[in-house]
């Protein structure tokens, strides 16, 4: 009897839609006729923003979530011990201040108080202890991340303290503690963190429907005095870039990223600011296939590649050269001019392609993600560039989900193109993807000097030394022509009325904290 | 009764193929939803325990038989990427895509069937050969170029359109026009053309029979033979075309919400596809293959409504 | 005034046929002439409005966007008749076993021909170049196997009205072996329906190859493809306002004059449709 209910059920969803679509949600009904209380009537600028972003969050629990796009908003909501400058620096967050042993092993937390969760609860040291068991796996899930496999212990010596003994030092450690890799999460919250994410961030979460948008709205007890300005921020889901600017056009959206070849439509009509990504865009090889084993091989495609070509058609000139995974962006940790180590020569190219013993080239393939059109446009080029020189490229475009499992994860590829996203820290910029006890790097290369200087600064505490090594670990990157590094996109970002405040860091999040409008 | 069990049997040997069909194309599509969703900054760790989570790390064909046994209690099953149930997220969307295609099929027929008597009484001459031509244009643009066109010279030249998203229409009809009409008419206007040429064809037949003839010399005016007569006896043949033509619009969907970023089952489609989520997919075909066939079945029984000589069989 | 009215009655074989020779023209010419290397770049002169030197403008990278244009016939034609081949052939095949064995095989093969159908096209396309990767060759595979259903059903109705005719009777008393009655007698007798519908089949492969270019797969890039080049001409609609409309105004000048063929076709052969 039941069954046929159901079956019921499923033959009516026809009409259902319908009858729906005629009387719809009241929960929508009710947002949107709710009064706001609480705007300042100071102003006539209405303190709500909707601010595009090309997909989904994976998972609104911070512990969960994964992809880069997802920090982008949900660090609204969240806050670590420690928080992200925009310089690549570090600040104290849910920490009021902190000390570091002389061993470099203990690191020793003072917790910031009267901060209150989103529920109006307040911020305990129970909920930093459960939110660090909960990473490691220690309140009986699974370990959610690797981060902190080198925790000897954590404990909480009084209410305000809270203590982390590492079993080997690591510099980079503090880096660790963000809301991005270790937010701290209401005890209380237990087993609905995805559902209804709560945090101690400027903004409290509202709601989130899928392929649509994810509302959050102002958190009136932050304990940082007077912020957040903005009443509601929205993020709404829209992945057609060419589709979004028009939105900005219509002012459906208040702030998204402009094309690069479409920028001069918007600049006399609205208002722009540059962000430097701090990604990476990248030409890489299989460095265990031949040809790309060769150094000559990679040296020669160094040299035939023009980047001045990619930044000029794909990026319509916003864009720096690089000349290995470290951005301008990050100040000092950059060694400067490596990015004119290989200049445009299709001769020198050549003669390094003899000398590895192809004097007539070869045929190679290049394996690019469709989700976005940059890469299939930079193949293009790079094939056009590298049949000067007698390599002829045949382009394969696949879905992002075939790229991820093929090249990235199963590193069954010759050549390939993406942009390395930029990571919070000049270590884990160099570490991740390229290091060889990294997991992630997908390149396969290897080599021995940069594997010890990796190791090595980690046990570095003065940071004029920290930076020659990872100075050295550019040049290496430069001399084994691991990769053509291409450039740091700049994203364009257009909004319809006067942003200020939009603070860009050197990797994805885009801070509302300090955003307001002015006329 | 026969008929309605017949029916009812074939609409589930139908889902059963389709969902075979997907199940036999996902055996052997590359990519794998996990690594998809969480993308490069995932470390093993987090794929083995989210793999793990959501039994993802079963055999594909036990995730199919689990899918079966739960359609036979009425369950859609929970989605990969969205971490919700399938339910919940196909009710979400139906309103949207169904509004979409109601509205789609209310301009097919506005435009065509007029359309279609007018050039069915100039047979031949300029402008029903033009309107044949024109409207045959209209099939061969390429969709998302329509729709793009459409946003760039319409939507954005008239502020009462909108250009992306959707309001529902209880909380404004006018808002909910403002964002169906034109993703409406992107895909009104490929099958204006289909059903203009079968509304013309199918009143030419009927006024070439015997009867029109012999009422028209009992002297009955040309506006009494066309809609008291004709237009009725026509009806029969529109009706075939039209269910091809609802099918196509619900194809029609998909592209068009990408487009113009309705977040309706089209574009949930989209998504679930490339991030390879078996459960939510199947969903999606199964409503397809459902609607198609409640679409089908409506049209027979408006046969024999039309047509007292047609019985359900 | 009769002639006048001659011409309007054919004018959809007029315009069809002009149509498809014109650009079976361009292909042949783009064989062994194109005002420019199709897939040189020079960056310098991206998107130069049309002129005398580029006829149509130049792309985003400065190729000869008429050149590609040319070039891209090659590629329309491949898709299309790859297409169609393998959609008429199975399609045939499957239909015309259906329709003529008609019992179990009929109600086995339709079945799974319906819940083919129920697969809104370009989805399946999207999954099976998936599978089998991009390119040209493949994207046609994809499309082909779309195509099937449709022809199928077509095919099968067509051998269902012709399986008890007289003139197959009389051959299967004649001893005739089914296969030679089924391709040799019956298949010819319909062939004018086959067409019709491998014409359509021609003229909704290019409009799924520019949906499929919309998506980002299809033909693979720098193989000139007009979907591919509608799809790259979205960036610059403002801007360069005319790039669109070379590839655009192709697809729909091709498509549009296979439907009109396919209808010249249709009303030749139903006279009742004048």
């Amino acid at each position: 009897m039941k069954q046929t209910r159901n079956w019921v059920f499923l033959m009516l969803l026809l009409l259902l839609g319908v009858m729906i679509s005629a009387c719809s949600n009241d929960n929508d009904k009710k947002d949107t006729n709710k009064v706001p209380t609480n705007v300042p009537v100071t102003t006539d600028t209405p303190q709500e923003i909707v601010v595009r972003i090309n997909d989904d969050p994976d998972f609104l629990d911070p512990h969960k979530a994964t992809a880069s796009i997802s920090y982008q908003m949900i660090l609204n909501i969240f806050e670590g011990l420690m928080a992200p400058e925009t310089d690549g620096s570090l600040k104290e967050g849910l920490a009021e201040s902190y000390e570091i042993s002389q061993d470099g092993l203990t690191y020793t937390f003072k917790i910031r108080s009267g901060v209150k969760f989103h529920n109006g609860e307040d911020l305990t040291i129970e909920d930093i202890q459960y939110s660090f068991d909960r990473l490691m796996g220690k309140n009986g899930g699974e370990k959610m991340s690797n981060n902190f496999d080198n925790v000897a212990s954590t404990e909480a010596p009084d209410t305000t303290t809270f203590v982390i003994k590492l079993k080997e030092p690591n510099s980079n450690f503090l880096y660790s503690l963000t809301a991005r890799q270790a937010a701290i999460i209401p005890k209380s919250n237990d087993g609905k963190h995805n559902e209804n994410p709560i945090g101690t961030g400027p903004f409290a979460y509202v709601k989130y429907a899928p392929g649509s948008n994810l509302v959050l709205k102002k958190n009136e007890s932050y304990w940082k005095e007077g912020l957040p300005y903005l009443d509601k921020v929205t993020f709404a889901f829209q992945s057609d870039d060419q589709a979004a600017i028009m939105s900005l056009m219509a002012n459906e959206v208040d702030l998204t990223s402009v094309p690069w070849q479409r920028v001069n439509e918007v600049e006399n009509s609205h208002h722009l600011s540059h962000q430097n990504n701090n990604s990476s865009l990248i030409v890489t090889f299989n460095e265990t296939k031949a040809p790309f084993d060769n150094i000559k091989v990679r040296q020669a495609m160094n040299y035939a590649i023009s980047k001045a070509d990619i930044i000029d058609s794909v990026f319509a000139g916003y864009a720096v050269p690089l000349g290995s995974n470290m951005s301008p962006a990050m100040g000092d940790y950059q060694k400067k001019g490596l990015e004119d180590k290989y200049k445009l020569d299709v001769a020198k190219a050549k003669a390094l392609l003899a000398e590895a013993g192809y004097p007539d080239g070869f045929k190679t393939k290049i394996t690019v993600s469709s989700h976005n059109d940059i890469y299939s446009n930079i193949a293009q080029i790079v094939a056009a560039n590298l049949k000067e020189i007698g390599v002829d490229v045949e382009i394969e475009v696949v879905e992002w989900g075939i790229w991820l499992d093929r090249v990235y994860f199963g590193r069954d590829y010759t050549m390939t193109t993406i942009d390395l996203t930029g990571r919070a820290s000049a270590y884990e910029i160099l570490n991740d993807y390229i290091s060889t006890n990294d997991s992630e790097n997908f390149f396969l290369f290897k080599n021995e000097e940069y594997d010890n200087i990796m190791a090595d600064v980690l046990k570095e505490t003065d940071t004029a030394k920290q930076i020659a090594y990872y100075q050295r670990a550019q040049e290496i990157l430069a001399e084994q022509a691991v990769s053509v590094y291409v450039a740091d996109y700049q994203i364009v970002w257009g909004s319809d009325k006067q942003v200020i405040g939009l603070k860009s860091y050197p990797f994805w999040f885009h801070d509302m904290s300090e955003v307001k409008f002015s006329n | 009764m026969m008929y309605m069990i017949r029916r009812f049997i074939l609409l589930m040997t139908t889902i059963l193929l389709v969902s075979m069909i997907t199940f036999g194309v996902f055996q052997i599509l590359p990519g794998d939803p996990v690594r998809t969703m969480l993308g490069t900054e995932a470390d093993a760790t987090q794929i083995e325990n989210l793999r793990s989570e959501l039994g993802l790390d079963r055999p594909l064909y036990e995730q199919y038989t689990d899918w079966i046994k739960g359609l036979l209690t009425g369950e859609l099953g929970h989605s990969i990427r969205f971490s919700m149930p399938v339910k919940d997220l196909l009710l979400d969307r139906l309103p949207v895509t169904m509004s979409l295609a109601v509205l789609t099929l209310t301009i097919v027929l506005m435009v065509s069937l007029p359309l279609g008597m007018f050039a069915a009484r100039r047979q031949n001459k300029l402008s029903d050969v033009s309107l044949s031509t024109l409207t045959q244009i209209g099939m061969a643009v390429p969709s998302f170029w329509l729709g793009m066109m459409l946003i760039l010279y319409v939507g954005m030249q008239f502020s009462f359109f909108k250009i992306s998203g959707y309001i529902p229409w209880s909380q404004s009809i006018a808002g909910a026009l403002s964002t169906l009409i034109l993703p409406a008419l992107t895909i009104a206007i490929p099958q204006i053309a289909v059903n203009f040429r079968y509304v013309r064809t199918a009143i030419l037949e009927q006024m070439q029979l015997d009867y029109v003839r012999t009422i028209r010399s009992k002297g009955m005016s040309e506006r009494n033979v066309m809609y008291k007569h004709v237009l009725k006896n026509a009806m029969i043949p529109i009706l075939t075309v039209f269910g091809l033509i609802m099918a196509e619009v619900v194809a029609g969907t998909i592209i068009v919400e990408q487009v113009f970023s309705l977040p309706g089952v089209g574009q949930l489609l989209i998504t679930a596809i490339s991030n390879r989520d078996f459960p939510l997919v199947q969903g999606i075909v199964m409503y397809i293959t459902v609607a198609v066939v409640v679409i089908n079945f409506i049209v027979d029984i408006l046969y024999s409504v039309l047509d007292p000589r047609i019985r359900l069989r | 005034m009769d002639i006048v009215k001659r011409y309007m009655k054919n004018i959809n074989l007029l315009i069809g046929l002009l149509v498809i020779v014109g650009f079976l023209l361009v292909m042949i010419t783009s064989f062994f002439y194109t005002p420019y290397d199709v897939n040189m770049m020079n960056i310098p002169e991206k998107l130069h409005s049309p002129s005398s030197k580029y006829l149509f403008g130049t792309d985003e990278f400065g190729r000869d966007i008429f050149s590609r244009m040319m070039k891209g016939t090659q590629t329309a034609f491949a898709v299309g008749l790859l297409t169609v081949i393998i959609g008429t052939s199975f399609g045939i095949l499957i239909g015309g076993l259906a329709g003529f064995l008609g019992g179990w095989v009929d109600e086995l093969f339709m079945r799974l021909m319906d819940a083919l159908m129920a697969f809104p096209g370009i989805i399946l396309a999207l999954m099976l170049v998936a599978v089998f990767g991009p390119g040209v060759v493949n994207t046609a595979i994809a499309l082909g196997v779309i195509a099937i259903p449709a022809i199928s059903r077509i095919a099968r109705s067509g051998f269902v009205q012709h399986r008890d005719a007289e003139y197959v009777l009389a051959a299967k008393l004649i001893g005739v072996k089914p296969y030679n009655i089924m391709f040799r007698h019956i298949l010819p007798n319909i062939s004018s329906q086959i067409i019709v519908a491998a014409t359509v089949t021609f003229a909704t492969a290019m409009l799924a190859e520019a949906a499929l270019s919309y998506l980002g797969l299809g033909v693979q890039p720098p193989n000139p493809s007009w979907g591919r080049m509608l799809k790259d001409s979205q960036a610059y609609l403002v801007k360069a306002s005319w790039y669109t409309f070379a590839p655009g105004g192709a697809i729909t000048l091709l498509v549009l004059g296979l439907y009109m063929l396919s209808n010249a076709v249709r009303d030749y052969m139903d006279p009742r449709s004048k």
